[in-house]
């Protein structure tokens, strides 16, 4: 086991070397921020070519890379355009899309995993159909038209929430933006328990549970759902960086001012330092996520063991 | 579970606003709780918060409540007035010796003086202080030591043309004759600084200190900053409300459902998309001011397409496809006004504002467009790309109607087509790199109320903000001719003539002039906007 | 079982694809070991695909879905059989008006058609769909095949890459690789979303020629002296495609999905092309006063994605024998 722990964080490194290296590339693709920064009048080229040394734009990419990452092990992210260290950004930041994702991991894990056991069981019944239906609504949907609908009905119309989420971003006023950042994956929980029971149901262990006479719900909490949730397990786990990342659409709906709007932000203002900032810390998340993942595997099935 | 939390907020609320309007009640009619706190919406300033630094009218909102400067603009008319200036004096309009008045201090105590100003501006010109804003230094004498534009090593770090000669008097020694100098004096860059912004600038900048009616209370950037009145501010422009919270929106669409939904209460952009429904949404809550901001659309003259003969007739022939009236009817219920000059009506007739000195030009015709382009060689390559940054305002909708317009006056649906650039920096990337091949989006908000602001940044050859890179002397000759003229009179009239230049060649189309507007709660009374379409906030009172 | 060591990460179809663009690939995972074990090593592989085939007649869902999907590829080879305007045609003056005889759905906030544009749009987004799909599943099966048919090093570094894409979140690389793109064709876009969408059928793609390589025959004919590329192409290829098909088919109706955010985020396609989601994204700050401009792009392309997801689904439960 531990020696498994350490072959993954070995791999991780290359992992996080490349992703880090990939979105930098990127970000530099998008060409020289500076000129964005004096409004609608060209900078001058004393100050221009002040600011870009400041920022190190100035040097070549491979080397902006290698001091960017030589200053990230020690701590620092650089500094945003207007003068605040991204650090303290995602002091801010990360907190509140913490909160938006745990509530939309929740909703995932209460209400799909629920909706996939009573579908799974009941497979081919009107309950089944409908609930299938209504997933594949969901996921046709994009979400951005799911959401600006759900805040102009219950937000405008209705009046039952705030249509815009407070600075603080309290667990409360999440509730609706994070029902909509989870809808799709909701669906896919859903879907996804909904199969695994299925297949599972007729698996020999569970027969045999009923055989020796178990009471149903102790054959279906105790023997069929532990085994049918590893797959929703990695889907859960994996699309925790996802979801963290993936939040740009309903933090920019919703003016919540976490991670996808600091995102958002730095991309159209070409802030190399703040998108590299975040996205490294989503990476790491990621790839964290991931091992957990996997290591959880070996407590829903004990026929795995990591050597 | 929601709709009861919200119904006890709401109910809350209410009981908060029968007790203020308790307490209020029998004051000067439009009542008005001194004490109550307001929330408007902002946008994360781009820049540092230094006064020099800000060159968006988001950080320019907080700087214009924290600081007061030489001049203001008065928030009505936009005249230039006297507020720390006892006087300014010129005898040649390229000399001038200013006086501060007394019994100024900055909200932590510290008095303003002659230092404050000579302090901050040197601050300002100063290469290695990176301000965005050091050319508005760039008439000071010696700003070419301070800030050497061709790469040279910066060899001052203070202008010479600028002399502390008592505790509040202070010299100024121009590079050339500006009469109109003073009057440039109200912009924010302008500002004084504490002492506090050189000797501890980390934490200043946290907190910014200023002199004006209010004192940053608290600020979380990229989210919200909470400013307090400032009780002793000596000025007579007090803050009739007890402080704003000016709360961070991505999206301006996010801060008007807000406003209607009780969050907010001031929004000082109602979006296009929205402006359809306020009548209904707020009834006369909303206000629609004319500010000096007008929209153009700029051509590239470094692309010979565009700078041959017979191209100022193609210019021209679009021009009149644009069918303006039904695009601010319909796209902006007003909010715009076709233009029909290159300035702007907030700067009055006096001002040198000229209405209809564009013509027929600027008029919908689209038998005569077709012709005019037809003479003139046709459109190059058949067809025009608009070019515009996607992200911010509502670009689109405005570039999609133009081109629609054209297509119809031509009747050719590919005749025009929008060409989104997905970043404000990459357009100006783009454009500073030369790269347009087409009529490409240019606005232009005023720095100061003054028809020199119009004309000179815009159309000098090589002036900072002329995108297109027009050039021509005639234009020249006559700006030059102007600046130096010292009665503002006569000035304004050779401003005139070289707008006249700018006409004749159509070296930008204009489009519109836009207002500010702005929505408001019902708590709210004595909401306006000043020319800059920045709310006047000190003059809001809440109940 | 298996000669290499048991990596849960591969076996469950990668997912980390942020948003939209994982949908199905978990659900067909299931699939990847069951591919032919019931059909035996003797019987023909074929006959999966002639029993899936034999199911499918029968399936009233793939009937539906797949009579859409063809009346979606009739109107966007020949959108004027339906829409007799033009969606470039705009008269600013009935901005938002609602339907009235010869335009059913209205007019959108710059007065264009809404009917024609969202039957011209229909062109747009099952080309970005269906060619992205391509793309994707072209590179991401060949790439994911090679790796999992040679293992070793290339295996490990294929691996890895396809980690690194996993970790990025997708719409923020859409972000930033498209803003600065100025080209107004479809190609960005689809460009865009092969490279960011192949590791996911690569990781498919690899997982289940594992599987189909450890087959019985395929040892058989292993030992009979059959060479590497015969051994894929007759023997692996036909055992190992089947998840990629429903994987890609569902992605296909994702990645129309995805066109719209991009569009909403402003990043996505430009004009003068006509795309739903170009539509969507205009009339989303509309929605209270013309919200017919808005229903009908995104029904029409919710049902677009609803098909394809659908269709996939069905060819699942066909070439799924557990399920039978």
């Amino acid at each position: 086991m531990g020696r498994y722990v350490i072959r993954r964080l070995l791999q991780m490194i290359p992992v996080f070397i490349g992703a880090t290296l990939l979105i930098f590339l990127m970000v530099n693709v998008m060409g020289d921020p500076v000129a964005g920064l004096c409004g609608d009048r060209e900078c001058d080229p004393a100050t221009a070519a002040q600011l870009r040394r400041e920022f190190g734009l100035d040097q070549p990419v491979w080397r902006q890379y290698l001091t960017y990452m030589g200053n990230v092990f020690t701590g620092d992210f650089g500094t945003a355009f207007n003068g605040q260290p991204v650090t303290e950004l995602m002091g801010t930041a990360f907190p509140v899309t913490v909160r938006l994702t745990v509530v939309a991991i929740v909703a995932e894990i209460v209400i799909g995993i629920t909706l996939g056991v009573i579908t799974g069981l009941r497979r081919g019944r009107p309950v089944d159909t409908a609930v299938l239906v209504l997933t594949l609504v969901v996921i046709s949907v994009p979400t951005f038209v799911t959401g600006l609908l759900l805040q102009l009905l219950l937000g405008v119309k209705w009046e039952w929430i705030r249509p815009s989420v407070s600075s603080y971003a309290p667990l409360d006023e999440l509730i609706v933006p994070g029902l909509v950042l989870a809808s799709v994956s909701l669906a896919y929980v859903t879907r996804l328990t909904r199969t695994s029971i299925a297949e599972n149901r007729r698996a020999d262990y569970v027969r045999t549970a009923i055989a020796k006479g178990l009471p149903r719900r102790r054959v279906v909490t105790r023997h069929l759902l532990r085994n049918s949730l590893i797959p929703v397990v990695t889907f859960i786990g994996t699309d925790v960086g996802a979801l963290m990342g993936g939040a740009i659409v309903t933090e920019r709906i919703f003016n919540i001012h976490g991670v996808g709007y600091q995102l958002y932000q730095g991309i159209l203002r070409q802030n190399t330092q703040t998108v590299v900032g975040f996205v490294t810390v989503l990476v790491l998340v990621f790839l964290v996520a991931n091992l957990l993942v996997d290591l959880l595997y070996a407590v829903l099935d004990p026929r795995i063991r990591y050597a | 579970m929601r709709g009861a939390t919200h119904a006890g907020w709401a109910a809350g609320a209410a009981a908060v606003v029968l007790a203020a309007t308790a307490c209020g009640g029998g004051g000067d009619g439009g009542g008005g709780d001194a004490g109550a706190v307001l929330s408007s919406s902002w946008g994360d300033p781009q820049n540092p918060l230094e006064p020099a630094n800000t060159n968006e009218v988001q950080g320019g909102k907080v700087l214009d409540m924290i600081f007061r400067g030489l001049k203001r603009y008065d928030p009505e008319t936009g005249e230039a007035k006297d507020m720390l200036a006892e006087k300014i004096e010129t005898s040649d309009s390229q000399n001038f010796t200013v006086t501060v008045k007394d019994g100024w201090t900055f909200s932590n105590g510290e008095k303003v003086t002659a230092r404050s100003f000579v302090d901050a501006w040197n601050y300002g010109a100063s290469l290695k202080n990176n301000q965005r804003n050091a050319y508005f230094f760039s008439y000071i004498d010696g700003y070419d030591k301070a800030h050497p534009e061709d790469g040279g090593k910066q060899s001052a770090d203070t202008l010479s043309g600028l002399k502390v000669t008592g505790p509040r008097t202070f010299t100024v020694k121009l590079n050339q004759k500006f009469s109109t100098f003073p009057d440039t004096l109200g912009y924010p860059a302008y500002a004084p600084l504490p002492r506090a912004f050189f000797d501890d600038h980390g934490n200043w900048l946290k907190k910014p200190v200023g002199n004006g009616p209010y004192r940053v209370d608290s600020y979380a950037r990229g989210s919200q900053m909470s400013l307090r009145k400032w009780e002793q501010y000596p000025g007579e422009d007090k803050a009739r409300n007890g402080g704003v919270d000016l709360k961070v929106y991505t999206d301006n669409n996010t801060a008007y459902t807000d406003l209607m939904a009780g969050n907010l209460d001031l929004v000082d952009d109602v979006p296009a998309a929205q402006l359809k429904n306020v009548k209904n949404d707020l009834g006369d809550r909303y206000i629609n001011t004319p500010a000096g901001i007008i929209q153009t659309l700029a051509f590239p003259y470094y692309d010979r397409n565009w700078n041959k003969s017979g191209s100022e007739k193609v210019r021209k022939g679009l021009s009149m496809a644009i069918d303006r009236e039904q695009i601010t009817e319909t796209i902006f219920h007003r909010t715009r006004t076709p233009a029909t000059d290159w300035t702007s009506p907030v700067l009055g007739e006096d001002g040198g504002f000229q209405d209809g000195l564009c013509g027929e030009a600027c008029e919908y015709k689209p038998d005569e467009a077709k012709k005019l382009i037809r003479d003139g060689g046709g459109l190059p390559g058949g067809q025009v790309k608009i070019t515009y940054n996607s992200d911010t305002g509502s670009h689109k909708q405005w570039v999609d109607a133009v081109c629609n317009s054209i297509n119809n006056a031509l009747g050719n649906d590919k005749a025009c087509v929008g060409n989104p650039v997905g970043t404000f920096a990459d357009f100006r990337n783009q454009i500073t790199d030369k790269k347009m091949s087409g009529p490409f989006r240019a606005g232009w908000q005023m720095d100061y109320p003054l028809i020199q602001n119009f004309l000179q940044p815009l159309y000098y050859t090589n002036a900072s903000s002329n995108d297109g890179k027009w050039s021509e002397k005639k234009f020249d000759d006559l700006i030059d001719k102007a600046n130096a003229e010292t009665d503002t009179g006569r000035a304004i009239k050779t401003f005139q003539q070289a707008e006249q230049v700018v006409r004749d060649n159509m070296a930008a189309i204009p489009l519109w002039y836009q207002n500010g507007s702005a929505g408001y709660s019902d708590r709210l009374s004595g909401v306006k906007l000043n020319p800059f379409s920045v709310p006047v906030y000190d003059e809001i009172k809440v109940s | 079982m298996p000669e290499q060591p048991y990596e849960p990460e591969r076996a469950v179809a990668g997912t980390g694809m942020g948003g939209q663009m994982d949908l199905g690939a978990s659900e067909a995972a299931t699939l990847t070991p069951a591919g032919p074990e019931p059909a035996g090593p003797q019987e023909r592989p074929r006959s999966l695909w002639s029993d899936a085939w034999h199911d499918l007649r029968r399936n009233p869902v793939f009937l539906i879905s797949a009579l859409v999907i063809l009346f979606l590829i009739v109107i966007s080879l020949w959108p004027s059989l339906i829409a007799p305007g033009n969606p470039l045609q705009c008269e600013l003056s009935k901005a938002q008006d609602g339907s009235r005889p010869g335009h059913p759905f209205g007019y959108d906030g710059q007065g264009c058609d809404v009917y024609t544009r969202t039957v011209y749009g229909a062109r747009t987004s099952v080309a970005v769909g269906v060619l992205s799909t391509l793309g994707v599943a072209v590179l991401g099966s060949v790439l994911g095949g090679l790796a999992g048919f040679f293992g070793g090093f290339w295996d490990s570094v294929l691996s890895r890459i396809t980690d690194v894409f996993f970790a990025i979140p997708v719409v923020l690389g859409g972000l930033v690789l498209l803003s600065v793109i100025t080209s107004n064709t479809v190609w960005p876009v689809i460009g865009f979303i092969v490279l960011l969408g192949w590791p996911q059928i690569s990781r498919i793609a690899r997982g289940s020629v594992i599987t189909a390589k450890q087959h019985d025959y395929v040892q058989a004919a292993r030992a009979l002296g059959a060479s590497n590329s015969r051994l894929l192409l007759r023997h692996i290829t036909p055992n190992a495609v089947a998840p990629v098909i429903v994987v890609a088919t569902i992605a296909l109706g994702t990645y129309i999905s995805l066109e719209a955010t991009l569009s909403f985020l402003g990043v996505g396609l430009k004009p003068p092309s006509v795309s739903w989601g170009i539509d969507i994204s205009a009339a989303a700050p509309y929605i209270r006063n013309a919200p017919h401009a808005l229903l009908w792009p995104s029904g029409a392309l919710a049902v677009t994605v609803l098909a394809f997801i659908m269709l996939g689904d069905a060819v699942r439960d066909a070439l799924d024998p557990k399920l039978r």
